[in-house]
């Protein structure tokens, strides 16, 4: 494996990783407020029990996720020494502000975790709603400077000189207001229906039905809003990538040829050789309304593009369809469920729709991943786009392949280890959580 | 503003040190510690250390943003040729961290924790001893630009004596602020004379360590003695440290926990500021002379006015909290959490 492919398949990795970690704990905490909250007001303990329950799935996931952050500010420099030197400063704005976030978000997690019976209970819930809010702002930070690297700002590119930097502009870049939008509501939606399934498992396995319900509900609400937001916020994203990265949609799309009223193209199998499209479904018009807002919009095609600046078309394609696809068959999910809490109750105690919540459990994941991989794959061959290429920014050391095993292994023993340690806190919950059972016995 | 930012870079690493030594610290002395005073000193950490426990490492995330953002040549050039002990330090980091929460957070108490033990006591020992090395090799200018073979360009530019015993040094470093702030955390009587004695202890091992990384300097041909003790302000640091030590038999043996954790606290840094001192504005020395400076190396005006900015408004939230929450838990260590 060559060093260049090695660097990214690790930073690849490390990212993937990361970013499950950080969504969880962004939005865990939003959730186990919310339980906190009908704690104080109703006084009802399963309330309690379900926000400390919580609190140590926040605890988890928080130290993961700001272990594999730690490791990944010094991958920056690690892999792309020649990208940070001149990146540095100039996208470093988010990073420095989002120091702060961390920080805050790391105290404030301090006073929630040992605050129970030491704080007034309303100062108590409000640090575990500042943990959510600084967490949030942390992820919409990091997402501008990433957005940076789709629309660099902020810097004049001079004969390969990075003149007049100006950090506060790079930060406010054209892309960051769509990405952070988009990653922000993707981030409920994959936490919110991971946590709804794991609950909706419990529900069918007949444990501790009380205190399942009530955490399911909480989630399940969450999630299936933000699903349905997700696919407005994707057609922002959509009209800007069109605007911005036109090679990239094109990509996207498997969008060969620049035409007016073009089709949008669903699934299908790419032929970069052909510059076509096999076995596709293609919806007249449908992508030039999308991309412009008008059926007979022009949309540029890769043809537009020289060879050597392309974007790795099959990947873009499938990574974008499977985001799209998963993000529907949640959109649907969602309405089935406001159905029942609207107009059919009895469904709410059907075992198909929590089979169905069950079922969806990884889905919002998989497409958040997917979503990335369309943005970072898209975006080649540059690293920062039109300024500098992905192969000119990786370290001059060689070995990386070992370097990339390496990682590869501790990841992947520690998403085991992770899940076994999640299952064996939900195994607990009678006894450690569930007081009503307790009281039973 | 640069000197602002580099104070605030200067100030991270130093409550790395402090607060994150002190936490490595912890499972140093467990290694050391005889079985059945183990889970005592677990539990007293814990309960000391749980709290700020996230905060801790984040000063060095702080150090490492400060260093991308403000000096990105400082930064990639340590990132580049010091890549296999920043591998190793991660992977120390890593294991620690989650071991540490698998410590804690466990729901099921079983045989599990007898795994999750020694990875978290060796992780311990690995991540300071490679942040040791990391700093000995960035300022003896052991780095070599010109390489041209992968061992010497990667290899020896960190692989010496004198890294490896100020890796040692560090470690020791850690151990003892360890026991120092556990003195504060334990009862009066017999847990508290139990870690007074561990204390003595720890200062003879430290200075014994420290007495080695001079003479792998002088092994290596580091003019070590002439940086540190050359110039007034370095020798006044170093005095004022050793003369502390006096002060902390006194505290010692009169108990007094507070003083003596101001006393490790003065002593530290007074090392840290003789270690820096002595070429500032240089950080980080290379083989053939061009050494990079915190000033002229600094990035372009207003990066570095931003920096300043966002440091300093950062510090106005993070300071009265951090203060606050560990004033909260210090003043009722004995609730349960
Ligand atoms: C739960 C996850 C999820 C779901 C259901 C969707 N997305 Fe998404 N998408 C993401 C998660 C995501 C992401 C991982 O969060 C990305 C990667 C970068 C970003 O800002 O968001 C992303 C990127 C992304 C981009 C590229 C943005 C850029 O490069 O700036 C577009 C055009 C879309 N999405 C469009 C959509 C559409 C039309 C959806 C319709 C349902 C959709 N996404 C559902
Ligand atoms: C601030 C946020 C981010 C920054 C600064 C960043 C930076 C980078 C860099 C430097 C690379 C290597 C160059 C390349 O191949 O493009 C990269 C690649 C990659 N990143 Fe990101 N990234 C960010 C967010 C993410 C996230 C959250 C993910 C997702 C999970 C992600 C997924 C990827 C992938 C899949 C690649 C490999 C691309 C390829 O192999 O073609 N990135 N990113
Ligand atoms: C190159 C990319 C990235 C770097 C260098 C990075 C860095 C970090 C660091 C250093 C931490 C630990 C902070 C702590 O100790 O609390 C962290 C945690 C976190 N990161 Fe990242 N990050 C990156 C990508 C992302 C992305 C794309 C997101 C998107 C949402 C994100 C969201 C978070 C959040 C929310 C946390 C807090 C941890 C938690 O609450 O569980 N990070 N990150």
């Amino acid at each position: 494996m060559d060093d260049l492919l090695a660097a990214r398949l690790q930073m690849a990795f490390s990212l993937g990783f990361h970013i499950v970690f950080a969504c969880i704990g962004m939005v865990m905490p939003f959730f186990m407020s919310v339980a906190h909250f009908f704690w104080l007001r109703t006084k009802n303990v399963v309330y309690r029990d379900v926000t400390k329950a919580w609190s140590k799935g926040v605890a988890i996931f928080f130290a993961t996720g700001a272990v594999s952050g730690t490791v990944l500010s010094f991958e920056l420099g690690l892999l792309w020494p020649r990208f940070m030197e001149h990146a540095g400063p100039i996208f470093g704005m988010p990073f420095s502000l989002e120091g702060t976030a961390f920080f805050i978000e790391a105290i404030a997690l301090g006073f929630y975790l040992y605050g129970w019976n030491r704080l007034h209970p309303w100062f108590h819930w409000a640090t575990g709603v500042v943990v959510g809010i600084s967490g949030l702002l942390s992820g919409i930070l990091v997402v501008a400077a990433n957005a940076w690297m789709n629309s660099p700002a902020g810097f004049d590119y001079v004969d390969g000189q990075y003149l007049n930097i100006d950090p506060i502009k790079a930060m406010f870049n054209d892309a960051w207001f769509s990405q952070a939008l988009h990653m922000s509501v993707a981030a409920f939606v994959s936490t919110g229906f991971a946590v709804a399934g794991v609950h909706a498992l419990m529900i069918l396995k007949g444990k501790n039905i009380g205190f399942h319900s009530k955490a399911f509900k909480i989630a399940a609400i969450f999630g299936t809003v933000a699903a349905c937001l997700q696919p407005i916020s994707g057609d922002i994203s959509a009209k800007d990538v069109a605007k911005r990265q036109p090679e990239k949609l094109a990509a996207m799309e498997a969008h060969f040829h620049t035409e007016r009223n073009a089709p949008l193209i669903i699934g299908g199998i790419p032929d970069t050789a052909n510059k076509k499209v096999d076995y596709a479904i293609k919806i007249p018009g449908l992508l030039s309304f999308m991309a412009t807002g008008d059926f007979n919009g022009e949309v540029q095609g890769l043809d537009r593009v020289p060879k050597a600046d392309q974007p790795p078309v099959a990947i873009t394609h499938y990574a974008f369809q499977i985001m799209v696809g998963l993000g529907m068959v949640m959109v649907l999910i969602a309405l089935l469920y406001f159905t029942a809490l609207v107009r059919k109750k009895k469904w709410l105690n059907s075992r198909w729709l929590l089979k169905l919540f069950v079922i969806a459990t990884p889905l919002g994941f998989i497409a958040l991943e997917a979503g990335w991989t369309v943005t970072e794959v898209g975006r080649q061959p540059w690293i920062i786009r039109g300024v500098m290429r992905t192969a000119d920014a990786v370290t001059p050391m060689p070995g990386i392949a070992y370097s990339f095993y390496l990682f590869t292994a501790v990841y992947i023993s520690l998403s085991v280890i992770v899940a076994v340690l999640l299952f064996r806190q939900i195994t607990m919950v009678d006894e450690l959580y569930d007081s009503q059972s307790n009281l039973k016995d | 503003m640069i000197y602002v930012v580099i104070v605030f870079l200067w100030m991270a690493i130093l409550l790395y040190i402090l607060l994150g030594g002190a936490d490595f610290g912890a499972g140093i002395i467990e290694l050391f510690t005889t079985k059945a005073n183990k889970a005592k000193t677990r539990r007293t950490m814990y309960k000391a250390i749980g709290p700020i426990w996230e905060a801790n490492h984040m000063w060095l995330i702080i150090a490492i943003v400060i260093l991308f953002v403000g000096f990105p040549k400082i930064y990639t050039t340590i990132s580049v040729y010091l890549h296999i002990p920043l591998v190793c330090m991660l992977l120390g980091i890593i294991a620690r961290g989650t071991a540490f929460v698998f410590r804690n957070y466990d729901a099921v108490k079983d045989d599990m924790q007898k795994v999750y033990t020694p990875i978290f006591v060796y992780s311990s020992l690995i991540t300071p001893f490679f942040l040791g090395v990391i700093a000995a090799s960035s300022v003896s200018g052991q780095i070599d630009p010109l390489a041209n073979d992968f061992i010497s360009a990667y290899v020896f530019s960190w692989l010496s004596w004198f890294s490896v015993a100020v890796g040692i040094f560090t470690v020791s470093i850690c151990g003892f602020l360890a026991t120092i702030f556990i003195i504060g955390q334990t009862e009066e009587g017999g847990d508290r004379t139990h870690f007074i004695e561990k204390a003595k202890r720890a200062i003879f091992v430290v200075m014994g360590c420290g007495a080695l990384v001079f003479v792998a300097a002088y092994f290596d041909g580091i003019p070590l003695t002439t940086w540190i003790l050359g110039d007034t302000p370095g020798l006044i640091a170093i005095t004022a440290a050793s003369l502390s030590l006096i002060a902390m038999f006194y505290a010692l043996n009169h108990n007094k926990p507070i003083l003596l954790r101001l006393l490790a606290g003065f002593q530290v840094s007074m090392i840290l500021f003789a270690a820096t001192y002595s070429h500032f504005p240089d950080i980080v020395l290379l083989k053939n002379g061009d050494n990079l400076s915190l000033l002229a190396h600094q990035g372009q005006a207003k990066t570095i006015l931003s920096l300043g900015y966002a440091l300093l408004i950062g510090s106005l939230f993070i300071l009265p909290a951090l203060v606050y929450l560990i004033y909260i838990f210090q003043k009722r260590k004995d609730a349960t959490a």
